[in-house]
């Protein structure tokens, strides 16, 4: 099972006839292990890893340290939580250290993004405080090197 | 000029795998299972920790026998991984890939005349090794139906008064075979009875699959005295071209071979031998990352030649399929000729690893999976095309 999921995890696209025969499995064997990880809610669904820079050059990334007064009762959950649902946040972490939540925001425009921040986000009550980080470049994305090596020439036949 | 060239080096056939090299090498969008090397770069731990190496300005020469760092490094991974302890101080020597360490170990065992028996399908260096050490090999065939796994009845009816040296590899190159304790359990017994000295390149010790475990020979009662555990980090760490191998023996045989390493070659690349030391050290989760791939891409190869009506056992080692190309009617150099020139995949012809390997061809799945892919589609192709 683990071996399906990193297979999958580096190419979702993968054929289930590939997968299959990498395997050692038969296709049906396969479509049974990956329907039952989909219902298991262990494989929440398939992207596409996309290297913003050559899609569209305004595409604004933001990491956001926000730091909030926990509630009682319900800690940090509640309130991250109703961060997390915005469609501007792309993924929300709770986190130790100096802050409390780190979370990335995606948007057209830096405006766009500031206006998130500062209409949103800083407006909910328990938080204290952010700190916006925009994005300049990015080296690796989801595992992905983005800056790729040139293999080096390996001879066509040795021994 | 041609006559000032020593007999016994100038008598040296053209390796069969450099004829084929330049007939692919003239080709454009071949796809090749043909290269006996790791597709993975150098894990980018071990790289960097040959950056850091430069940048400290460790460029001078090292001892003779190695860094000590590295010769601890190196006692310590095969005493964790092989259940094998050698003194790192006396029975260690580092050298330019396993190559190095089987010819100056020939050199330093053989007399004129004196015999060395190897398994055939065999890497190529072998016999030509043991001739420039004035030895005469001695080639012990390693049948198809016994998967490759030396027996020792074939190798017994082949041992003389002159035989002095037994040259292992497993897993092997080109066969993928492997061999499980009690399979060397004979041959140990052999070695012992006629006092045969074994050379065990173990290169491929880390590329195991199904579970199976890299016994070492040296492991077997009464053979640590009498074996060179020959490995090195090409194959597992994908590090071919650091040059790093080594040899494990008792001290008296690491002297004499380093008598002939120190004048010969001085000692191994600084640089080379730091990285060595991190990947040993840190390139456990490395290894067995590109292990599980190799794995997997067997599986898919196996099971797509066996798919067209090429018979395939699944071999448990190294990173090739020796494949039975007798029902397609073909020798092995008109296959692979063919299949080269009508669709572009090179394979590379069983007979340049011994006269034992016709009717095969050795396919190298160190490639990517794509790759392996189209290869298998247009192999499948051409040999339906033969059936019909």
């Amino acid at each position: 099972m683990e071996t399906l999921i990193r297979l999958l995890q580096q190419d979702a696209n993968a054929s289930r006839e590939d997968l299959a025969r990498q395997l050692n499995l038969t296709v049906e064997e396969v479509n049974a292990r990956i329907a039952s990880l989909e219902k298991d809610g262990v494989i929440r669904g398939y992207q596409a890893i996309v290297d913003r820079e050559r899609l569209d050059k305004n595409t604004v990334t933001a990491f956001i340290e926000v730091r909030i007064t926990p509630e009682r009762g319900g800690g940090f959950d509640r309130i991250a939580e109703r961060i997390a649902r915005f469609d501007q946040v792309v993924s929300c972490y709770l986190i130790s250290g100096g802050y409390d939540l780190l979370v990335v925001v995606q948007g057209g425009s830096l405006r766009e993004v500031a206006s998130f921040v500062s209409e949103k986000l800083s407006t909910i009550e328990s938080v204290i405080s952010t700190a916006t980080h925009f994005r300049l470049k990015s080296y690796k994305e989801n595992g992905a090197l983005l800056t790729a090596e040139t293999p080096g020439d390996r001879l066509s036949v040795s021994p | 000029m041609e006559n000032k060239i020593a007999a016994h080096v100038r008598d040296i056939p053209r390796s069969g795998i450099r004829d084929f090299f330049e007939i692919v090498q003239s080709m454009h969008d071949v796809i090749s299972l043909g290269i006996g090397e790791p597709d993975f770069v150098t894990p980018w731990h071990i790289r960097e920790a040959a950056l850091f190496s430069l940048e400290k300005g460790r460029t001078g020469y090292t001892s003779n026998l190695g860094l000590p760092k590295l010769r601890e490094a190196i006692a310590s991974y095969v005493s964790r991984k092989f259940h094998l302890d050698y003194d790192a101080g006396s029975e260690v020597l580092v050298s330019v890939g396993v190559s190095e360490a089987i010819d100056i170990a020939l050199r330093a065992l053989l007399n004129p005349g004196d015999e060395v028996l190897y398994h055939e399908p065999c890497y190529v260096s072998y016999n030509p090794s043991v001739t420039l050490a004035h030895g005469k090999a001695v080639s012990v065939p390693a049948h198809g139906k016994h998967n490759f796994q030396l027996r020792a009845e074939e190798l017994e009816k082949r041992i003389t008064p002159r035989s002095k040296v037994l040259l292992l590899n497993f897993p092997t190159n080109p066969t993928g075979a492997t061999m499980p304790r009690e399979a060397l359990a004979p041959i140990a017994e052999l070695c012992v009875k006629h006092d045969l000295i074994v050379l065990s390149d173990e290169i491929y010790a880390e590329l195991t699959y199904d579970g199976a475990e890299h016994v070492s020979i040296a492991t077997l009662p009464g053979m640590r005295e009498r074996t060179v555990f020959l490995h090195g980090l090409s194959k597992g760490w994908a590090m071919t071209g650091f040059r790093i191998g080594y040899a494990c023996a008792p001290a008296p045989l690491i002297e004499a071979m380093m008598k002939i390493h120190q004048y010969a070659i001085l000692c191994a690349p600084t640089m080379t031998q730091d990285a060595a030391v991190e990947a040993l050290e840190h390139g456990d989760a490395a290894v067995a990352h590109m292990r599980e791939k190799y794995e997997l891409r067997r599986n898919y190869i196996v099971s797509a030649l066996n798919d067209m009506g090429i018979p395939c056992p699944t071999p448990r080692g190294a990173f090739y399929v020796f494949a039975d190309i007798r029902p397609t009617g073909l020798g092995s150099r008109e296959f692979s000729l063919r299949l080269l020139e009508e669709h572009k995949v090179a394979v590379v012809p069983g007979p340049a690893f011994g006269a034992d390997g016709e009717g095969f061809v050795r396919c190298s799945y160190a490639t990517s999976l794509e790759q392996i892919k189209i290869a298998m589609e247009r192999m499948a192709k051409f040999v339906a095309s033969q059936k019909s």
